[in-house]
């Protein structure tokens, strides 16, 4: 026990510091994504369900692909990808330069893109539980279009989306991990450091599994808190 | 008379199909759409400006066997983790506190973990113990990235296919069982002949997702040097730093998704159709 302390100790002689740093990362980079995804999400959902054809064939190409690849592989589209154009680019302007691609922002971008078109899905479901009479009310009631949607039918939809959204949170919290790979500092990346130095790659590995876990225990209290937070103004039947 | 006309095509003159107004959804649909025709023809562009056939003949093999690699892992673990979930799933319904909150833990570890991180840990960690594991005569086991990745998506798809297959047991109402206990049926047949075939069905497109998934999932054991598709696009790339080499994975995943997700709704619209009204 005196090792694991040792070794999990903050300042030069334990790694504790550099995996509450990775920590702050991986909680940082999902928080950034989720904003991302979530707003995307909602607007392919309200592609999804619109009367205009062309407009529901974008936005199910767009789930189409994103569903259909590999998560490390749409990371990898994203950093190479755009490493690898954005170089050209400079080049074709005559400057010589190389070009980095920040890969917390590549991540956020990857990760936002998976997360947008799984929370379409679930956005889409959730507007279509609402009845239709809801919107006929907000109509009658003399409110226009954006304002039906904001203060009628977003509060349910909040309310039917939020076990769907959660889930695919605890989701992105893992997909995290696969940032790692691209060189970002998360929790995965400082415990293998420590790990590859330390030659305690069980025990590092599994701290780093241990805080995944702390990671999601503490998201489900915070989602608890939030729906019943939604569900205070929930008709009482 | 009119049907005559309507056969010739002369008399019959059919009201004109109103004028769709270009609203604001129609134009951003189309462009859109005109996006993504874009991108592609753009990419189709891209590979075949790209195409090299001499790289076709040095490479091509290797996404073939990456390609294989990829499903006979993904096949296998599903297939043992099918038969793992079973006990876990049985705890997971039992009423013994004990075997209860340990298929419990033990779902809660894999599903609340990265896949990533439970690779690390089954092919970094357990290699730090490999004195003992000679010893026991399992180091040829664990010293092979490939039966590590293995072992580990064993493991993870286990837990999850345990909760669709609990899930999907608690949602057989309990009047079934109740029914068939009153006509003096034995456990093992009621499960079998009654619980079962009901269970599955409700289990069936969580099972089709649950093997996408395992799919997409398998492309992480290309970080722990198995040659799967994407450890073999990821050879090829550090070979060409050509950017093509991502891009045919990413077109042969999305075949074998996209094959599999439309094969798997018509196999349930298929064994569903009694239920269809």
């Amino acid at each position: 026990m005196d090792s694991a302390l040792t070794l999990l100790g903050f300042g030069d002689t334990g790694w504790g510091d550099e995996i509450a740093s990775g920590v702050a990362v991986t909680v940082s980079l999902a928080l950034a994504t989720l904003p991302l995804g979530l707003l995307i999400g909602f607007f392919v959902a309200l592609a999804k369900q619109a009367e205009e054809p062309s407009l529901r064939l974008a936005a199910n190409i767009y789930t189409t692909i994103f569903r259909g690849l590999p998560e490390l592989l749409t990371l990898f589209l994203v950093y190479f990808g755009v490493q690898i154009g954005l170089q050209q680019l400079v080049k074709a302007m005559g400057i010589d330069a190389t070009i980095e691609i920040n890969s917390f922002l590549a991540g956020m971008f990857a990760l936002g893109v998976v997360f947008s078109s799984y929370a379409s899905e679930v956005f889409l479901s959730a507007f279509r539980a609402i009845p239709h009479g809801q919107y006929e009310a907000g109509y009658a009631v003399g409110l226009r279009y954006g304002q039906t949607m904001r203060l009628v039918i977003l509060p349910q939809l909040i309310r039917l989306a939020l076990p769907g959204l959660s889930n695919l949170w605890l989701i992105l919290l893992k997909d995290t991990a696969l940032v790692s790979i691209i060189g970002l500092s998360d929790v995965l990346r400082q415990t293998g450091i420590a790990a590859r130095v330390t030659k305690q790659a069980f025990f590092f590995y599994g701290t780093a599994c241990l805080l995944y876990l702390v990671l999601a225990i503490l998201s489900s209290i915070a989602i608890r808190r939030i729906e019943n937070w939604s569900r205070k103004s929930e008709v009482i039947r | 008379m009119s049907g005559a006309a309507a056969g010739s095509g002369t008399a019959v003159k059919r009201p004109p199909t109103p004028m769709r107004p270009w609203t604001r959804a129609r134009i951003t649909g189309h462009l859109l759409t005109v996006f993504w025709i874009l991108v592609g023809v753009g990419f189709v562009a891209y590979l075949a400006a790209g195409w090299d056939s001499e790289l076709v003949t040095k490479y091509g093999p290797r996404y073939w066997t990456g390609l294989k690699t990829t499903v006979v892992l993904v096949l296998s673990s599903i297939i043992a983790g099918s038969l793992l979930s079973l006990p876990v799933a049985m705890g997971r319904l039992s009423s013994n506190r004990f075997f209860g909150s340990l298929a419990y833990a033990y779902v809660y570890f894999f599903r609340g973990t990265p896949l990533l991180a439970q690779v690390f840990l089954i092919y970094y960690g357990l290699g730090q113990f490999h004195g003992v594991l000679k010893s026991v005569g399992l180091w040829w086991f664990f010293r092979d990235a490939w039966y590590c990745g293995f072992f580990a998506f064993t493991l993870n798809t286990a837990a999850y296919q345990a909760e669709i297959l609990q899930g999907a047991i608690r949602s057989v109402p309990k009047g079934q069982w109740e029914a068939a206990a009153a006509l003096g049926i034995g456990k093992i047949y009621t499960v079998r002949r009654i619980i079962l075939p009901q269970a599955l069905i409700v289990a069936l497109r969580p099972y089709g997702n649950e093997i996408i998934l395992m799919i997409k999932g398998s492309a992480i054991v290309a970080i722990i040097t198995v040659y799967d598709l994407m450890g073999q696009a990821r050879w090829v790339f550090s070979k060409t730093f050509d950017f093509q080499a991502y891009l045919w994975a990413a077109v042969i995943y999305l075949i074998i998704v996209e094959t599999l997700r439309i094969s798997w709704d018509r196999l349930e619209a298929r064994l569903t159709r009694h239920l269809k009204r």
